[in-house]
C-alpha cells in the first residue's frame, strides 16, 4: 500500500462521523432549528452504540442504538424548544453537558471492554484493483453510507416539494405557516433527524474507528460538525468538500510531522477553525453573490398563533 | 428556561460528580479530586485504582469520595474546598493544574492534609507526589532497539512539557545502549485525551514505516493500531495488554496504591507530614506490565535493566548526557543529571532528529 492511498484512507475514516453528524445539522438548521447538541447526541450514540453491540456481538445493532440514543437525545431538544418554546442556543448546551454526563454513566460498565470493529468491505475482483479498490470499494459500509446521506438529503432538499417546504420553513416560518404548513411539525422531523444522524456519526467512533468506550471519547468532533455547516454554508455539496478538507487537514498535519517538515502542529490543527471564520467573513461581505443558504429564521423562536 | 437549566445543570453534574459514602463518625474521611472520568483507562482510572486499594486494605476504618471530570483552575478550587469543608482530613489532588488551588485551600484547612501528584508547591499541610516514569521509558526504549526491524520509534506525544521530553529523551538513551542508530519519529497531537486522534496519529506513523508505536497520551486507541496493522506497541498508564493481546511489548502502569495506603495509615495515625516523593520502579510507584510478545533474550534484557535501575545501579540520565548540539549538558547531580534537571528538561538529547516544537 502506497503512502498516497494510505493517506487517503486515513482521511476518509477520520472525516465519516464529522459528514454523518453535520449532515443531519444541516437538515436541523435548514429547517430552522440551531441545535448546538451535536456533540451531546454524539457521545450518547458513542455510548449506546457500543452498549448495543456488546451485548449482542453485532455492529448493526449497535448503529440502531446509537441512533436511537441520537433520536432520543434531540426528542427532548424538541420538546424543549419547539414545545415549550424554549432559547435554542441554551437548550443546545444543556443537552451536550447532559449528554457527556449521561454517556459516562453508561459507559462506565465498558471500560476496558472491546469489540470486533465493523467490518470492511471486501468485493471481488473491485477491493483488488491497484489504489482505487481499497479506496472506492474497500472501507466499512459506513463511509460510504454517509456519502450516500448527503446525496439523498441533497435530492430532497432541491428536488422533492417536502425538501422545498422544509426550507421555506427554515427561511419563514411565518409566511410558512400563513400558508397552512406545519411548522413545529416539520421542525420535529428535521431535529429527529438531526439527532439521528449525530448519534449513527458519534456510534461510528466505538463501532468502526477504535472499538471501544471511553467518556469523552468524542473530544470536540460535535463542535466541528457544527462549525463545517456553517463552512458549507449550508449547502449538502459543499459540506462533503468541507468534511474531506476538515478531516484532510487533521490527517496531513500529522503526517507532515512524521516526516519532520518544520510546520507548527498547533497551527495545522486550528486550521479548519480559521477556514471558518474566513468563510463566516466571505460570506457576510459577498452576500448574495458567493451564494450562502444561510436560513433566515435559523434559531428563532415560533409560536404559532391559535 | 431558568429552572430547566438549572435543572438540567443538576442532572448533569450529579451524572459527572459520582461519590461513594458510608455512614459512621469516628472514619477518617478521604477525598480525591480527579481530572478526568473514572472510567479513561489511564491517568485517572489508575488513581481510582488506588483508592479502591484502600478501601480494600483499611475498609471500614476510612470512608472514601471522589470527585470526577474537576476542570483545572477555579473550578477545581471549589471542589477540593468542599471536600476539605465536609470533614474530609485527607485530601488528594491528582492533576498538575490542580497545584495552587489544593495550596490556597489547604490555607484555609490547616488542619486537614493535602496530596497533590505531579506539582513542585508545597506547605506544611501540602505534600507532593509524582513517579519516575523515565526510568520505565528507557527499558521501553531498549527493547524498542531490539524489536524494531527498521530501527525507527514512532512516539506519538501529548504537550512538549518537561515529563513527556524527559520521556522521549530516556527511550532515546535506552534505545541508543543497544542501537546508536536508532531514530525516532515524534507526532504530537496536542491533547492528552482523544482516542480518534491518537489512532490517526499511529496510523500515519505505521504508513510511514515505523513499526513499533509509543504513546505519551492517555487512551488505548495507539494500541488497537497496532494490534489490527501487526506492530508492536508500548502501553501507557495502565496494563493495556486487552486492547493488543499481540501487540504490546510491555506498559508502563503508574501505581499510587501502595502510597495511597502508607498515606491514609500515617494520617490515621496523626503521623502524616508534608512531603516531597519522587518514586520509581524501586518503590514500584512505576511498575513495568509483563514482557510479552518478545523473544527470551531481549525479555531476558529488560528484566536485567529493570533490576539495575532498580537496586540503583543504572541511573538513566547518567553523565555524560549529550545534546543535540553534540556538547554534553553540564552535570549538577555528580554521576548524573540531578531531579531538578529532569523535571525541567526543555531539549532534546542527541539522536533526535527534530526540534521541540516551539523553540
Amino acid at each position: 500500500m502506497g503512502l498516497l492511498e494510505a493517506i487517503i484512507l486515513a482521511v476518509l475514516a477520520a472525516s465519516t462521523p464529522l459528514l454523518l453528524a453535520a449532515a443531519g445539522e444541516l437538515v436541523t438548521e435548514r429547517a430552522g432549528v440551531l441545535n448546538l447538541g451535536v456533540e451531546g447526541m454524539m457521545i450518547m450514540g458513542a455510548a449506546c452504540g457500543f452498549a448495543g453491540a456488546y451485548f449482542t456481538g453485532s455492529t448493526i445493532v449497535g448503529a440502531v442504538c446509537g441512533i436511537l440514543a441520537g433520536v432520543g437525545m434531540s426528542a427532548v431538544f424538541a420538546w424543549l424548544t419547539l414545545g415549550l418554546a424554549v432559547n435554542q442556543v441554551a437548550a443546545g448546551l444543556a443537552l451536550t453537558i447532559l449528554g457527556v454526563g449521561m454517556s459516562g454513566l453508561i459507559g462506565a460498565g465498558f471500560v476496558g471492554e472491546r469489540i470486533t470493529a465493523v467490518p470492511q468491505l471486501w468485493l471481488p475482483v473491485l477491493t483488488d484493483l491497484p489504489f482505487v479498490g481499497r479506496i472506492l470499494f474497500g472501507q466499512n459500509a459506513l463511509v460510504y453510507g454517509s456519502i450516500a446521506l448527503v446525496i439523498g438529503i441533497w435530492y430532497f432538499l432541491y428536488r422533492t416539494r417536502a425538501g422545498l417546504v422544509l426550507r421555506a420553513v427554515g427561511d419563514n416560518h411565518a409566511s410558512a405557516h400563513a400558508l397552512g404548513y406545519p411548522v413545529l411539525t416539520i421542525r420535529t422531523f428535521a431535529v429527529l433527524f438531526g439527532g439521528a444522524c449525530a448519534g449513527l456519526g458519534g456510534a461510528y467512533l466505538p463501532l468502526a474507528y477504535t472499538p471501544f468506550f471511553i467518556s469523552g471519547m468524542t473530544a470536540g468532533r460535535g463542535w466541528i460538525a457544527l462549525a463545517l455547516v456553517v463552512f458549507a454554508s449550508w449547502m449538502p455539496g459543499r459540506l462533503v468538500a468541507g468534511a474531506y478538507l476538515f478531516g484532510a487537514v487533521t490527517i496531513l498535519q500529522l503526517h507532515a510531522q512524521g516526516a519532520g517538515f518544520g510546520i507548527p502542529s498547533q497551527l495545522m490543527t486550528a486550521l479548519p477553525y480559521l477556514a471558518t471564520i474566513l468563510v463566516l467573513i466571505v460570506i457576510s461581505r459577498t452576500r448574495g453573490t458567493i451564494g450562502s443558504a444561510a436560513p433566515a429564521s435559523l434559531g428563532l423562536v415560533f409560536v404559532p398563533d391559535r | 428556561m431558568r429552572k430547566i437549566l438549572i435543572a438540567a445543570t443538576t442532572a448533569a453534574l450529579t451524572f459527572a460528580a459520582g461519590s461513594l459514602s458510608a455512614g459512621a463518625a469516628e472514619k477518617l474521611k478521604i477525598g480525591l479530586v480527579y481530572l478526568g472520568p473514572v472510567g479513561d483507562f489511564g491517568w485517572t482510572y489508575q488513581h481510582e485504582v488506588g483508592r479502591r486499594e484502600m478501601v480494600k486494605v483499611l475498609g471500614d476504618k476510612i470512608e472514601t469520595t471522589y470527585l470526577e471530570n474537576v476542570n483545572e483552575g477555579p473550578d477545581s478550587e471549589r471542589a477540593i474546598e468542599q471536600l476539605a469543608r465536609t470533614g474530609h482530613k485527607l485530601i488528594f489532588t491528582t492533576s498538575f493544574g490542580y497545584m495552587d488551588p489544593t495550596l490556597k485551600v489547604a490555607k484555609k484547612f490547616p488542619k486537614t492534609f493535602f496530596e497533590h501528584s505531579t506539582g513542585f508547591k508545597r506547605a506544611e499541610n501540602v505534600g507532593t507526589y509524582s513517579g519516575r516514569f523515565y526510568e520505565g521509558r528507557y527499558i521501553q526504549g531498549q527493547i524498542a532497539a531490539k524489536m524494531s526491524k527498521k530501527g525507527v520509534i514512532g512516539y506519538i506525544g501529548s504537550f512538549p512539557i518537561p515529563e513527556v521530553i524527559s520521556g522521549i529523551n530516556a527511550t532515546m538513551i535506552g534505545a541508543q545502549s543497544i542501537n546508536p542508530d536508532i531514530k525516532v519519529k515524534i507526532i504530537w497531537v496536542n491533547t492528552w485525551f482523544d482516542p480518534g486522534k491518537e489512532a490517526d496519529a499511529a496510523k500515519a506513523l505505521v504508513d510511514q514505516g515505523v513499526d513499533i508505536i509509543m504513546q505519551h497520551t492517555d487512551s488505548p486507541a495507539a494500541m488497537q493500531i497496532a494490534e489490527s496493522r501487526g506492530i508492536y506497541a508500548f502501553g501507557q498508564d495502565s496494563d493495556m495488554i486487552k486492547f493488543g493481546p499481540k501487540a504490546q511489548l510491555t506498559a508502563i502502569v503508574n501505581n499510587w496504591a501502595p502510597y495511597y495506603v502508607q498515606q491514609a495509615k500515617l494520617a490515621m495515625d496523626g503521623k502524616w507530614k508534608s512531603g516531597d516523593t519522587w518514586q520509581g520502579l524501586k518503590d514500584k510507584m512505576v511498575m513495568m506490565a509483563p514482557y510479552t510478545n518478545m523473544p527470551d533474550d531481549v525479555k531476558k534484557l529488560a528484566t536485567e535493566t529493570e533490576a539495575a535501575i532498580t537496586s540503583g545501579k543504572l541511573h538513566v540520565f547518567k553523565c555524560p548526557v549529550v545534546g543535540q548540539d553534540g556538547k554534553p549538558i553540564e552535570c549538577k547531580g555528580g554521576q548524573n543529571l540531578d531531579d531538578g534537571q529532569i523535571l525541567s528538561m526543555n531539549y532534546y538529547v542527541k539522536g533526535v532528529d527534530d526540534k521541540v516544537p516551539g523553540k
